[in-house]
């Protein structure tokens, strides 16, 4: 079986490492992540075998370069992060701002679990093979990371007792 | 308020502004990483959208939307390397020349050539069809002859089929001894468009 040349997995995959790597360092970082990502990934192209899952292979690439970035980041002055008014009903930038807020505040692993499973669509298997654990400890890291955010993105009740 | 599950798909979109961004950014990195072994894009022109490609050495491929540009790029993983990215920009100026030569403003290609992808006899061939110029034709049997090889008319012909580089390297401009077109890898309907064009500029 021969390799398919590299721009189709820019092409097919690329908007799903974006996904994750937003998820997992946040709006600013992400575009760094995503090219360190595809850059280290072209470079081991060779190497992988043809019959390899280049989504799972990709994630995993994501996942690695995130948390170097992470950590450099961590060396330098952060601004503080706030997370931003919820009465907002703007545009989709703003909202996908404050979801991220959110998850950028959830505990790493369900925040891992919510990135690989919820919003670039591996299965539970391959998220656990990913932040340890088993597959039941992933999908529970998920639905905790979900029900937490839906929690906070639902609050539009009538306010208290006044 | 919008919805949670409206906001968490949201969040699944990426924009082609972005992708595009994250793209450039890529054939850069890749480029100053020297792991781009093949770049390419598409550009239109009156007889389709042409699909060009090249290694660090040169232009190695210029494939017909007929040939099927996919079936070409995997072929060039195959053949050359997987390493390949769309990357426009290393393909401006060969693109620019295209460009110019359809709209009648460019009578001869001024690019590095890679004929990697074409060997023996056959690129013997290729490299004689660079020499029969604008707005001129050859015979298959001229051809042959001129290479040396007078009876290797059928050969002539299959290297012209083959050719890796239409337009740029011109086997357009081979045709039979009788004045009748031959073949021609892009459809015939191309062949006569690439020789009225030719034969409508003024050479200079």
């Amino acid at each position: 079986m021969d390799k398919q040349p590299f721009s189709d997995l820019v092409s097919r995959h690329g908007p799903t490492v974006y996904r994750v790597c937003r998820a997992l360092i946040g709006p600013i970082d992400a575009e760094d992540a995503w090219s360190e990502t595809f850059v280290a990934a072209l470079r081991a192209y060779p190497e992988l075998p043809a019959d390899a899952n280049t989504e799972a292979w990709l994630v995993r690439i994501a996942q690695r370069k995130a948390i170097d970035l992470g950590r450099a980041r961590a060396r330098r002055p952060l601004p503080t992060a706030t997370i931003p008014d919820l009465s907002v009903d703007g545009p989709a930038t703003e909202a996908n701002d404050e979801l991220l807020a959110a998850i950028a505040a959830l505990p790493s692993k369900q925040r891992q679990a919510v990135a690989f499973h919820h919003l670039a669509g591996r299965p539970y298997a391959e998220v656990a093979e990913l932040i340890g654990g088993t597959a039941d400890a992933a999908r529970r890291a998920a639905s905790d990371g979900i029900a937490t955010l839906r929690k906070r993105f639902t609050t539009d009740q009538p306010k208290g007792p006044s | 308020m919008i919805e949670f599950s409206e906001r968490l798909d949201k969040l699944t979109e990426v924009d082609d502004v972005t992708l595009a961004r994250l793209g450039h950014r890529l054939e850069q990195r890749a480029t100053e990483a020297g792991l781009l072994d093949v770049a390419f894009r598409t550009i239109d022109s009156p007889v389709g959208p042409l699909l060009l490609a090249a290694t660090p050495l040169g232009l190695v491929r210029v494939a017909y939307q007929r040939e099927g540009h996919d079936v070409v790029l995997q072929a060039l993983a195959s053949k050359i390397s997987p390493r390949i990215l769309a990357a426009p920009r290393r393909l401006d100026e060969a693109a620019r020349q295209v460009e110019e030569y359809f709209a009648g403003r460019r009578t001869a290609f001024d690019i590095a050539l890679d004929l990697r992808l074409s060997a023996g006899f056959r690129r013997t061939v290729l490299g004689h069809l660079a020499a029969i110029s604008y707005g001129h034709t050859e015979s298959y049997a001229e051809v042959a002859a001129a290479t040396g090889h007078p009876g290797a008319v059928r050969a002539v012909g299959s290297a012209c089929a083959t050719n890796p580089l239409p337009v740029v390297v011109p086997c357009h401009r081979v045709v039979r001894s009788d004045g009748s077109l031959g073949g021609y890898l892009g459809g015939l309907d191309v062949k006569r468009t690439l020789l009225e064009l030719e034969a409508a500029t003024p050479t200079s």
